[in-house]
């Protein structure tokens, strides 16, 4: 279990009496003791101690998580399902008791609405490929939105190739993508021709939170199928599937405090039974002749193959530290660390930021006029400062921005205002360097 | 910062990534070739005019990492005039710089890039403009990428 403590006001809401206004807002650390929780976070890199910034690619693990993981392959381990002997019974039990633990995670209505696969990118090919392959045809269109990470951008363009479907986008507003979506358009994009609607619900690039409940409200009175990309959401923020009206919704375990190698894809299960296998093999059949199959009914019919059951184990476990830190709490925290890196690196000279001023997401994405985002990231990693440059899977939009990089930090509930600072004091340091300030 | 930082980002460097020698487009090029390194975005176009067997003249364009823009500018210096089996020659003492970090004993501003051996992750921004040079010298404008050749 973790060992935080819970703290529940920021220590600025109300100020002393006689406390200078002009004193940029502090924040309260939302778990004081939530740092112990990480053992990776304990360590030095090239002498200084490491400040983790890079969570929108892969965030660390609690020890829980790390606990349960090798935990069930030291007592647990066996191949799940059809197994008659005790062990393979034990882990058939933690993986299906992962599955429901997921569903209630986010809410889907049974636990059969969730397959297990390799991770958000095989979740979005499975719908693309199961999905698209029975139901696009030519002069059919899907729309994304020119935000997409490549994962929710590549699938479609090999299904569209494959069908003679096209592709259409929603424009992202704004010189630096400030202005987020233009919903606006919406009514005119969303076409009879249109058939599936799929959208990121929070950029890796920009930080932008997608509307994602009006997006699937548009869809659905349309008729028109929805798939959210939730890598960067699930695990930051609550997030309730049938609140939201989605059909699919993908995301990673990697992300969200879990291990890597897992992914989720939430369907709704109407949906997930009228599609066609996506790989064949062991696990997913009802019968089996030489020349013909049956297919098992969703999930299994789309885990084909010995499936992930000690990674699943691990997540019901990320799953249960996530909700005793209550995820209200954790977006609540991402967001206003996210708020206070964009304010402060704003006084940086030359800096470019992208995203919205307001309301953003546990990240922030920023380019300087001088000094090239692998520079920023080599430097900065001098100073234990772990960050991401380049074009975060995102190069359409990149293009459309006139940049080919961005340096990125982005933060999860260990990071700490502090640890912001330092970023603003390396990339001073190095504004300095190349003399561009 | 760190010695392995300083011995990166060499003077030599700061200066060629600040004011790039022989950058844009080269009208009366003869020979252009592209290269991209599609791990990091990075570009690099080198435009050159070959005069029988003489590198007569020579430039570069893109975009990228200090690393990657220097080296470009400051390999554009050094090829002006070679024959091209000159300019492999010169590669190759390069590529010898930058993965192992020894320095030919002739002076050489080459030798400000022995720093990038440190930085195993950079050896493709410095060799990013060699390689379309190279390209460009053997007439062979397909675009050249970091994940076609080995460093």
């Amino acid at each position: 279990m973790p060992t935080f403590a819970v703290t529940t006001s920021a220590a600025n809401a109300n100020p002393e009496p006689g406390t200078r206004n002009s004193e940029p807002a502090r924040l309260a650390p939302t778990w004081p003791t939530v740092r112990a929780d990480f053992p990776t976070l304990h360590q030095q890199v090239h002498g200084k101690p490491l400040v983790y910034l890079d969570n929108a690619a892969t965030a660390h693990k609690p020890q829980v998580v790390i606990d349960t993981l090798s935990h069930f392959y030291e007592r647990d381990n066996a191949n799940v399902h059809r197994g008659l002997h005790a062990l393979s019974m034990r882990a058939t039990d933690a993986y299906e008791g992962a599955r429901a633990r997921v569903a209630k995670f986010i809410n889907a209505a049974d636990p059969a609405e969730i397959v297990f696969t390799r991770g958000t990118t095989e979740s979005i090919n499975l719908v693309a490929a199961s999905w698209g392959g029975a139901n696009l045809r030519k002069g059919d269109v899907i729309l994304l939105t020119e935000m997409e990470h490549h994962s929710n951008l590549v699938p479609w363009q090999l299904i569209a190739a494959r069908t003679g479907a096209t592709l259409r986008f929603v424009p992202v507003l704004g010189a630096n993508a400030e202005g987020g979506l233009d919903l606006a358009s919406l009514d005119a994009l969303l076409t009879p021709e249109v058939k599936l609607f799929a959208f990121t619900h929070v950029s890796n690039t920009l930080g932008t939170i997608n509307p994602a409940a009006e997006l699937c409200a548009a869809a659905r009175i349309r008729g028109i199928v929805t798939l959210i990309d939730g890598a960067q959401s699930v695990g930051h923020m609550p997030v309730d599937v049938r609140a939201i009206g989605c059909d699919f919704y993908a995301f990673s375990a990697h992300k969200m405090a879990g291990t890597t190698g897992l992914g989720v894809l939430y369907g709704r299960q109407p949906l997930l039974d009228a599609m066609p296998p996506y790989q064949g093999g062991g696990g997913m059949i009802a019968q089996v002749e030489y020349t013909t199959s049956r297919w098992k009914p969703s999930p299994e019919r789309f885990e084909a193959g010995t499936p992930n059951f000690a990674d699943a184990a691990a997540l019901a476990a990320a799953c249960d530290y996530l909700d005793a830190l209550d995820r209200a709490e954790i977006a609540r925290h991402d967001s206003a660390l996210a708020q206070y890196a964009y304010d402060q690196l704003a006084t940086l000279p030359g800096i470019r930021l992208l995203g919205p001023a307001k309301n953003r997401s546990g990240l922030v994405s920023f380019a300087f006029a001088d000094v090239h985002a692998h520079d920023v990231v080599t430097f900065a990693d001098e100073d234990g400062i772990a960050l991401r440059g380049g074009h975060h899977c995102n190069q359409p939009l990149m293009k459309k921005l006139g940049l080919t990089s961005t340096t990125r930090a982005s933060f999860y509930v260990y990071n700490t205002e502090q640890e912001v600072d330092a970023l603003v004091a390396s990339l001073r340091r190095i504004l300095k360097f190349f003399g561009a300030s | 910062m760190s010695a392995d930082l300083t011995e990166l980002y060499q003077q030599v460097i700061l200066d060629h990534n600040k004011r790039p020698r022989n950058r844009g487009k080269l009208p009366t090029a003869n020979r252009i070739a592209h290269g991209d390194n599609p791990t990091c975005g990075d570009q690099c176009s080198v435009y050159l005019r070959l005069d029988g067997d003489r590198i007569a003249e020579i430039s570069f364009d893109g975009s990228g990492c200090a690393i990657s823009q220097a080296s470009a500018s400051l390999m554009t210096t050094q090829l002006k005039g070679k024959s091209p089996a000159d300019a492999e020659k010169l590669y190759h003492e390069f590529h010898h710089i930058v993965t192992t970090g020894e320095t030919p004993e002739e002076i050489s501003d080459l030798a400000a890039f022995a720093g990038v051996h440190t930085f195993p992750a950079r050896i493709k921004c410095a060799t990013l403009g060699w390689h379309a040079a190279l390209n460009a010298l053997k007439n062979d404008p397909a675009t050249t990428t970091t994940e076609s050749h080995v460093d």
